[in-house]
């Protein structure tokens, strides 16, 4: 029950701080979640990578980080903190700016968090990269996805499967990381 | 607040929740590997015409402005706007549910095989082609803010505060939000901004 309300805090605190879309609480949720619940920082990745394969918003990963440290109860009790608050303010707002109508400051609101949002997703990239990224092969792995995408229009999820497989055959016949 | 106050772009009383559900559920099974806020344009647009595309810019604005993901956001307020809150709801839920059957069902397999070496070895290289996709996402999304000199230093001083300084993501809010919120204010900014 404490892990559940523990959960319940982190996650709904997460919510209300994602300025900018999820990616921006990823170091804060990885720092949280290895100091405070045990999921170590290669777990965290594999679990973040798992979800990027999937349909849909790019954090529903977060239900699994849920699972793992209360079951099912703690996937729902995520799935609740970390998508209700935020929700409900977005509505809330949302229909006071239909009353009130487009304003210059919600500009400014928008463009103040732009730049900080990226920076966080700079971070994220950072702290992902750093759990992810354990030698020569994994690093030239993740800057040919990373040309790919940019000079391309191909599905990721492709690009991201190819790298599993194509690194996996490489590790085990290398033993390369 | 009555459901009657919110202005709705296509009033169409026969519309069903469960229309509005079956449309994200759509989306929500269909977009793998991202780019979910243009499906949803396709969907509001095109596809049904429940919005107009400047009502559609409206929302997808407050959808960035507000925390949360911009593509749950923007199925909120579509479906409110159609709806009500039932609608939102619908929208939501819809958009959500097939990813989040897909990460528990890969979540409880990787759960039960974590110490499988070959699973290990997979997931490694799978870890390696996400760090890249989220480093391009990165850049295509900061891409004109890294050519400004007030937003690079914005982002730079941000990053220094969360991965260098080891900040908690609050402090880091409350340090860069004032700062840039002075650096945007409307006066200063009107004739930069006027896209």
């Amino acid at each position: 029950m404490t892990a559940l309300i523990h959960l319940v805090l982190t996650f709904g605190m997460l919510s209300v701080l994602a300025v900018g879309g999820g990616t921006a609480v990823l170091p804060e949720m990885q720092s949280i979640l290895a100091q405070q619940f045990n999921i170590d920082h290669t777990s965290f990745v594999q679990i973040y990578s798992l979800g990027q394969l999937a349909p849909g918003p790019n954090m529903m990963m977060v239900l699994v980080f849920g699972f793992q440290i209360a079951g099912m109860l703690g996937a729902g009790a995520v799935l609740l903190a970390f998508f209700l608050p935020s929700s409900i303010l977005c509505l809330a707002v949302g229909r006071l700016w239909n009353r009130i109508g487009e304003r210059p400051w919600r500009r400014a609101v928008q463009n103040a968090l732009e730049p900080i949002a990226i920076g966080l997703m700079c971070s994220g990239v950072y702290a992902v990269a750093k759990a992810a990224l354990v030698g020569p092969l994994t690093i030239a792995l993740a800057l040919f996805t990373f040309v790919v995408l940019l000079k391309t229009r191909i599905n990721p999820v492709y690009v991201i499967l190819g790298t599993g497989a194509f690194g996996a055959l490489l590790m085990h016949f290398t033993g390369l990381h | 607040m009555k459901d009657s106050d919110t202005p709705v772009a296509a009033p169409d009383p026969s519309l069903s929740l469960w229309d509005i559900f079956r449309e994200f559920l759509l989306i929500g099974a269909v977009s793998f590997g991202g780019g979910i806020v243009a499906y949803e344009r396709l969907l509001l647009v095109d596809k049904r015409k429940w919005m107009t595309a400047d009502v559609f810019m409206a929302t997808l604005a407050i959808s960035q402005t507000m925390p949360g993901l911009n593509s749950v956001n923007l199925a909120l307020l579509a479906g409110d706007r159609l709806r009500g809150f039932a609608g939102a709801w619908a929208a939501a839920i819809g958009l959500m549910l097939p990813g989040g059957a897909f990460v528990l069902i890969a979540g409880v397999a990787y759960s039960a095989n974590d110490d499988h070496p070959l699973v290990n070895i997979l997931l490694a290289g799978v870890a390696a082609g996400a760090t890249g996709l989220l480093a391009s996402i990165t850049y295509k999304i900061g891409e004109q803010h890294f050519r400004q000199f007030r937003a690079l230093s914005m982002i730079v001083a941000t990053f220094v505060l969360m991965s260098v300084l080891k900040f908690s993501l609050v402090s880091v809010l409350l340090i860069m939000i004032p700062i840039g919120l002075f650096l945007y204010r409307p006066r200063a900014t009107d004739a930069e901004h006027a896209k």
